[in-house]
């Protein structure tokens, strides 16, 4: 019995995480949808909105509550600027160059971030309780309760947004096609920003979550190749895909590094993705594109 | 001014270099590296043998990404599997170095074969993500195979030794990283004026055209990844006699996204492009720190700065390259070559 209460804590533990690899995902599919550009500089966005977090909270010594939407407003306006400076001029590139401007960007961020806070890794100023949360008699840690639940609201928020809500639908039409979408009055453009500025405030804010459960450091933005990875098997396109993915991905890598080791995540997480690509390249819930001649 | 070089035989058309001043800038070009190590000091010396280094590995994945379109964030675990080869050969069996190089070179196509079999399915972006997965999963075999690769602590590789010539010195290993190198880098220039580059060059302009013109797609792309492995594994064994010891930790994702910045930089689909960049991503890094040093005076703690100031310059070559000059270094040579031929009529 204990056994099978010990794989319900693991597995819970590992939704909880999941839940954050969904919130992350939402950021690629964000701006994928809207752009079409695999950002793969949203882990390190989501390393800058914990660290701005880390300054408002501990540096400034702001309340939590306050630093919270400082951090994550700090991460949308990055997400505006770069969008503005460096991916507008770059529309009509091939996919690959677009991609490594965001790998490049990366690499900036991880610098500034360095030159700024140094390479040490550093705890956040506490704002969820530890004390332990029990469900039945299951034990699980209240910093991942609070990410799953803050991440499934947020979630189920652009759910609802983008079935009934105007910007919702423009930027469902911008995926669809934005020729189309242009000529029927959609600010195309807009959307791009909008998609950028929303993304990228949506990392920084599970950069926030995330650091309050492991710490920050330069380096966490590693996290956001396993939000790659959901977004790839779940679809690139997709929403549910990514909610579905991260949870399942959380599941996988919690019980892959209780089972097997720690050392197996990665490789269980990567193998994963290397099987998806080659049975379904476009996810289980993306829509498979039809090249034409 | 050039008028125009009347070529009289398909020999002379094929050529590698075709007008009289490419020949002479080639001479003093070849001149200058013989002479490089006689006046170079041992700091600028090991400069030198690491670009080269790179220069191999960079013209490897410019036929791979540059001629044949496949993009791959993996070259540097390529290397990782040459230089994993090159020390496990030397501790286990003490073979010759060249056989050893040419065994890291053999070993890492059949890897990079492997790894190239997804790319039959999925193309772009898809790819490039596909080769990471595959360069975590190298990582998590070199750290965990103990018996073969050591583990974490990895393998010490004793120095080579060339007919009976230990090299240990800079000095001595420069002139085996060039002649291999070299000999690398004119294959690869070679390659594209054969059946086989030119198959690449169609494959990446339109695989399915290609496919329709008879080039059967599986071979060639699976043909280039090989080459492209090959070329990533011959450096990365001269990686290994280079540093003398091969860690998981040698060859990050970071080499990786090095070795495709440095074709980016200097012009992918080029062999200029792939030399100019490599040199240019070495040695751009170690400016900085002379620059540091100067400011030193007045900043202080400035030698903590260098580390991230590398990061950040790094990224910003590589996204200032891809914004303003997303053809590289080689389209600027060009546009110099292009002044001087038409000099006194269009300035």
């Amino acid at each position: 019995m204990t056994d099978l209460l010990f794989l319900l804590e693991v597995s819970l533990a590992g939704l909880g995480s999941g839940a954050l690899l969904s919130l992350t995902a939402l950021a690629f599919v964000l701006i994928y949808k809207a752009t079409r550009v695999i950002n793969l500089a949203v882990g390190e966005i989501l390393m800058l909105g914990s660290y701005l977090f880390f300054a408002f909270g501990a540096g400034m010594g702001l309340s939590v509550w306050l630093a919270l939407p400082l951090a994550v407003a700090g991460g949308a306006l990055t997400g505006a600027v770069v969008e503005r400076g460096l991916i507008r001029p770059m529309l009509g590139e091939s996919p690959i160059s677009v991609f490594m401007v965001t790998v490049g960007l990366g690499s900036v961020l991880i610098g500034l971030v360095e030159l700024i806070w140094g390479t040490d890794p550093r705890s956040l100023p506490p704002f969820i309780a530890n004390t332990p949360v029990f469900l039945g008699e299951a034990y699980v840690s209240r910093k991942i309760l609070v990410a799953f639940l803050v991440a499934g609201a947020v979630m189920a928020a652009f759910m609802l947004l983008f079935r009934y809500w105007r910007g919702g639908v423009a930027l469902r039409a911008t995926a669809t096609d934005q020729a189309a979408a242009y000529s029927c009055g959609i600010n195309v453009p807009g959307v791009f920003s909008a998609a950028w500025t929303v993304g990228c405030g949506i990392a920084a804010g599970a950069g926030v979550l995330l650091g309050a459960i492991g710490g920050i450091s330069p380096s966490m933005g590693v996290f956001g190749l396993s939000a790659l990875v959901v977004v790839i098997v779940g679809g690139l396109d997709s929403i549910l895909g990514a909610l579905i993915g991260g949870l399942a991905l959380g599941l996988i890598q919690s019980w892959a590094g209780t089972y097997l080791g720690g050392e197996y995540q990665s490789v269980v997480t990567f193998g994963l993705l290397i099987v998806a690509l080659m049975v379904r390249p476009y996810g289980l819930f993306g829509t498979h594109e039809i090249e034409r001649l | 001014m050039i008028i125009g070089t009347a070529k009289e035989t398909y020999r002379a058309d094929a050529a590698l270099l075709t007008t009289q001043p490419q020949r002479v800038w080639m001479a003093i070009f070849l001149a200058a590296l013989l002479a490089l190590p006689f006046v170079l000091d041992a700091y600028w010396l090991y400069l030198v043998c690491l670009a080269m280094i790179n220069v191999g590995a960079a013209t490897g994945l410019n036929i791979l990404t540059g001629y044949t379109g496949l993009v791959s964030l993996g070259q540097a675990a390529f290397m990782a599997v040459g230089a994993y080869t090159v020390a496990w050969l030397e501790r286990e069996l003490g073979t010759p170095m060249l056989v050893n190089l040419t065994a890291a070179g053999g070993v890492a196509a059949a890897v990079g074969v492997l790894v190239g079999i997804p790319s039959l399915r999925v193309k772009g972006l898809y790819l490039a993500i596909a080769t990471i997965a595959a360069s975590f999963i190298l990582h998590f075999v070199f750290v965990h195979w103990v018996p073969v690769t050591g583990g974490a602590s990895g393998i010490n590789v004793p120095p080579a030794t060339f007919f009976g010539v230990e090299l240990v010195t800079y000095f001595r290993l420069y002139w085996v990283i060039l002649p291999v190198t070299a000999l690398m880098v004119l294959g690869a220039a070679n390659l594209f004026r054969t059946r086989i580059g030119r198959a690449f060059i169609a494959v990446r302009d339109r695989d399915i055209s290609a496919e329709v013109l008879g080039i059967p797609l599986l071979r060639y792309k699976l043909m280039s990844f090989g080459i492209a492995s090959f070329y990533a594994g011959v450096s990365g064994g001269l990686w290994a006699y280079f540093f003398r010891v091969v860690t998981p930790e040698s060859f990050p994702l970071l080499a990786s996204i090095f070795l495709l910045a440095a074709i980016i930089v200097g012009g992918m689909g080029t062999i200029l492009g792939g030399i100019i960049g490599a040199i240019f991503m070495t040695l751009a890094p170690e400016m900085l720190r002379f620059v540091v040093e100067w400011v030193s005076p007045w900043v202080p703690g400035a030698g903590t700065l260098l580390s991230p100031l590398r990061t950040v310059v790094f990224g910003a070559m590589i996204v200032g390259f891809l914004v303003f000059e997303p053809q590289g270094i080689a389209e600027i040579v060009a546009r110099v070559r292009r002044y001087f031929r038409l000099w006194p009529f269009r300035t």
